[in-house]
């Protein structure tokens, strides 16, 4: 399992630089530690969708925006990615904690859980999953894709991969 | 006064101060108004007009960024009132063009009628707030806003619902929109 500290060294060393989300219990740890850095700025969102127009507003004053939220978010910030992030191409890192994956969670997440990765497909915002293998690949793939192609992109965080 | 009586007043007096103007009637009645680089028009994600010149405004504390926000979007994102007065950006001035109704959809009342959106701005600890309803009151507050460390949150009340007539719609596409905005950021001078 990965340190919380390292992932977020991780993010760092590919470029991200300007952070937002609402916690989930899978990235507390990262949260508090982003919170923690002083050379990076991490904003509390009271919802999604908000910390969806604070990375858009981010972007365009030059930062490259990472957002952190559990996948019950991605319904709160669904009209953010398709009416403001893809229509003004305005790019971030959507990092989502994967609840009601495999179905064994509590009855609020297993919904969502089924069908997370089918709504990004549905919406056309590409995702990976992290796996205890690829983490550093895939940060850095992220990067690149999203400055590139000035779109969001989602990295899935099931539990256990990050302490 | 109406709305855009109230848009021409506060474009009147903007220099090269960051705009970020809410969906709806605001982007399309600024546009029409006085359409310049710094103006960034949202024209979907009702409610994030606030969040969006959050994040412009915490990313490049040199600029003045203005949220041209209105009451059914502030009603939308309230949130966005505490987040902003926990981080106190001294460059985010929160303009609210509140008539105390959806106008871009006809009019249906918001709940701005008997909610004081400038009590929520007091309790979110905004640094300067202030309502206006004339248009002598707005053109010396926006004059004072633009001169004063915020985060500022003017409430411009908007008495007069008569209909307006026809207005256009915003002719550049989102990615000019974003573009210029951008550009605007970049090549300005601090102010």
């Amino acid at each position: 399992m990965l340190k919380s500290e390292d992932f977020a060294q991780e993010l760092i060393n590919s470029g991200y630089d300007f952070f937002t989300g609402v916690p989930c219990t899978i990235i507390g740890n990262l949260i508090t530690t982003l919170t923690e850095r002083p050379d990076i700025t991490y904003i509390p969102a009271v919802r999604e969708d908000a910390a969806v127009g604070v990375a858009s507003g981010a972007f365009m004053a030059g930062k490259i925006p990472v957002v952190l939220m559990q996948n019950s978010g991605l319904g709160q910030c669904l009209n953010a990615l398709t009416s403001l992030s893809l229509i003004y191409k305005l790019p971030c890192l959507l990092i989502v904690t994967w609840r009601g994956f495999g179905n064994k969670d509590a009855p609020e997440h297993l919904v969502m859980g089924r069908i997370c990765e089918k709504l990004l497909d549905t919406v056309g915002i590409p995702h990976h999953t992290f796996n205890p293998d690829n983490i550093k690949v895939l940060i850095n793939m992220s990067y690149k894709l999203i400055t590139e192609k000035n779109e969001p992109l989602a990295l899935f965080l099931k539990e256990g991969i990050i302490d | 006064m109406n709305y855009r009586e109230a848009i021409t007043t506060i474009m009147e007096l903007l220099k090269g101060q960051l705009v970020v103007c809410a969906n709806g009637l605001i982007s399309r009645e600024a546009f029409t108004i006085r359409d310049r680089t710094e103006n960034f028009y949202m024209i979907g994600s009702m409610g994030l007009a606030s969040s969006i010149g959050l994040g412009v405004a915490l990313s490049k504390p040199s600029r003045k960024v203005i949220i041209l926000d209105g009451d059914g979007n502030l009603l939308m994102n309230l949130g966005s009132l505490p987040m902003t007065g926990s981080l106190q950006p001294k460059n985010l001035l929160h303009i609210v063009l509140d008539n105390e109704v959806y106008a871009s959809t006809g009019n249906q009342p918001t709940i701005s009628n008997v909610i004081e959106l400038e009590d929520i701005a007091k309790s979110a600890k905004y640094a300067y707030i202030k309502k206006v309803t004339a248009d002598d009151e707005l053109r010396r507050e926006v004059a004072h806003i633009l001169e004063n460390d915020g985060p500022s949150f003017l409430l411009v009340k908007i008495s007069d619902k008569e209909e307006q007539k026809e207005i256009g719609r915003v002719t550049h596409c989102p990615g000019e929109i974003k573009e210029r905005f951008m550009s605007a950021i970049d090549n300005g001078r601090n102010m």
